[in-house]
């Protein structure tokens, strides 16, 4: 089942806007290879009648009265901010030269 | 006074209570204890400068009549995964290098409420992933019972500060055994509460549908005095389990007289295996032990417990992927130095912030969650964990509690399967199903191995919502082993020295 390629390493790299090295990708590639196999097992078991479990425990959907909560203050928000106006984040260009 | 490191949790709050100790002795002696032996075990990323502040704040309640808590006064050692206010949080992680939060995790927040005084943050892999704290971006940390070994993860920080006496009490998380590893190849105790049953509020999330909180300690007693302060419904977690939960410590201390094992039934599960010969055999010695003490053995079926490793690593990676793009380089940890878009700059981040294991189970998830790869990826390991619940519903119809040895081997060596991430992954194989289903787990010691020495755990798991039958279970045996090893498993421990580092 398994088809990792180096090309397509790189597109989840930019998918999961992570970047990497040339020599990341080619180790990636090799070792995503091997757990990709052995992890492909789980389809061997997981047939159509399973229903699929995403919590280990029973729950359902909570919510609470529609009331202020405890925030955060604007300085405690901004305060590990890498760079911010004193009010907001400030980030650099949203898009590219060609967007 | 540096025998106050030896004490149990226990014994140290009847001291501080009786006025015997003070708190601010106990804390001083822990600190100077992580003096001496932390730059051989590396066991803390941060020490806590007000902790003797902290300490002396709960002596002077006490001197004025005050009625505290059981553990007021107790020093507690905290992962590094669960936020202070006080100290940095980090997860282990460069990209959160100095990170202050602005809040208190729900644990931490009750921890203090009870007087517990906070020691520092400990060592783990980044951001929880790994079995051996080679993963951390700041060092591993270093089995006490031998320098050269790992002391298990992602919190092997927690079990090697409690090993190494630097602390009586930690926190830990456990995502598919980062509480139970490290306290089998440390010699100590730690438990993952059923999921649900401990606020994850402030916890640096891993997996969602897997993360736990829990006590890291010596003996089982001192796990459910820990347990006890930490447990309860917190409306800040949305998974918080709104249940009453009796007392782990009077559990415990129920446990210790052994009469809970007369008719218990423990079930052996067939399929589990993989086991090296000690960790096997210490194993046995354990179960025999039980028997001896009343308790029913018999052999119980998990046959989809050989998928719980590949579904693990399908299921964790996918909510990795997606809990982890919250380090975006906007509005918290570090932002790279590089010119562009903030996309440009965001993966330059993250390119450099993250380390090897953490980008590789980046890429594995968002792999797995994929158009096209989604139904035969991530659904099929959703529908494993399916299957592995209704395993353990078999089991426990026919038995109260399951043991099974705790991990593979005993503490391997630093470096020996950090290339290997398959051999790594395999250390989880006895403490993964439990965190697929949400059951509770145990490890506590069950001896030395007869090849190399090194500890060996045992882990109990029960049904959701039972873990207080893990810790009269355990402690009964606990109770029976250190009588016939004439006293704690840790004493065997070699000295550390100082100083050789």
């Amino acid at each position: 089942m398994s088809e990792i390629t180096p090309d397509l390493v790189r597109h989840l790299g930019v998918l999961s806007r992570i970047q990497l090295s040339d020599d990341e990708v080619t180790t990636l590639t090799g070792e995503l290879d091997a757990i990709v196999s052995s992890i492909a097992q789980v389809s061997e078991v997981a047939t159509s009648d399973v229903p699929a479990t995403s919590h280990p425990v029973p729950l359902v959907n909570v919510f609470r009265d529609d009331v202020p909560g405890e925030m955060l203050t604007l300085e405690q928000t901004l305060q590990n901010a890498p760079d911010s106006d004193g009010s907001r984040f400030r980030v650099t260009a949203i898009l590219g030269e060609e967007q | 006074m540096s025998d106050l490191t030896r004490l149990t949790a226990s014994d140290l709050a009847s001291k501080l209570s009786s006025g015997e100790v003070s708190s601010a002795e106990a804390t001083e002696a822990h600190l100077a204890r992580i003096r001496e032996v932390d730059g051989d075990v590396n066991a803390f990323l941060h020490v806590n400068d007000g902790a003797v502040a902290a300490a002396t704040a709960i002596d002077r309640r006490r001197a004025a009549g005050e009625h505290l808590p059981e553990l007021a006064g107790v020093p507690l050692a905290v992962k590094d995964v669960l936020v202070t206010t006080d100290m940095p949080s980090t997860s282990g992680s460069k990209i959160l290098e100095g990170y202050m939060s602005p809040y208190d995790a729900t644990v931490v927040a009750k921890s203090r409420a009870a007087g517990l005084v906070l020691l520092g943050k400990t060592n783990m892999d980044e951001f929880a992933m790994g079995s051996s704290t080679e993963h951390s971006a700041y060092g591993p940390t270093r089995n006490p019972w031998d320098l050269d070994r790992i002391p298990g993860g992602s919190g092997g920080g927690s079990a090697a500060a409690v090993a190494a006496f630097e602390a009586p009490l930690a926190l830990g998380s456990d995502t598919g055994g980062s509480i139970r590893q490290p306290a089998h190849v440390t010699g100590t105790v730690g438990v993952k509460p059923t999921y649900g049953g401990v606020s994850r509020y402030g916890s640096i999330a891993l997996a969602s549908s897997l993360d736990q909180v829990g006590p890291v300690t010596r003996t089982v007693l001192d796990s459910g005095l820990l347990h006890d302060v930490i447990a309860g419904y917190d409306p800040h977690d949305a998974t918080s389990l709104d249940t009453p939960w009796p007392s782990f410590a009077a559990a415990a201390r129920e446990g210790a007289s052994g009469e809970v094992l007369k008719g218990l039934k423990v079930g052996l599960v067939r399929e589990l295996t993989g086991f090296s010969a000690a960790v096997d055999a210490s194993f046995r010695a354990a179960v025999a032990k039980l028997e001896a003490a009343g308790a029913e053995v018999v052999e119980v079926s998990a046959p989809h417990f050989e998928y719980a490793t590949a579904a693990y690593y399908l299921i964790l990676p996918a909510e990795a992927s997606s809990n982890l793009a919250k380090f975006d380089s906007v509005r918290f940890g570090m932002r790279a130095d590089v010119s562009g878009t903030v996309e440009d700059v965001m993966s330059a981040t993250r390119g450099a912030g993250f380390g090897p294991e953490v980008k590789r189970r980046i890429i594995l998830g968002t792999y797995a969650l994929s158009a096209g790869y989604y139904d035969a990826y991530y659904g099929s390991a959703q529908k494993v964990r399916t299957l592995i619940q209704q395993d353990f519903a078999g089991m426990f119809a026919d038995v109260d509690v399951i043991a099974t040895p705790a991990a593979p081997t005993t503490a391997f060596k630093l470096g020996e399967k950090l290339e290997d991430p398959l051999a790594m992954y395999a250390n989880d194989l006895a403490t993964i199903p439990a965190n697929l289903a949400g059951v509770p787990g145990i490890s506590v010691p069950s001896g030395l191995s007869a090849d190399d020495g090194l500890p060996i755990g045992i882990q109990f798991l029960a049904p959701a919502y039972e873990d207080a039958r893990l810790y009269r279970v355990s402690a009964a045996l606990e109770a029976m082993l250190v009588d016939e090893w004439g006293g704690p498993l840790l004493d065997r421990a070699p000295a550390l020295n100082g100083g050789s580092r």
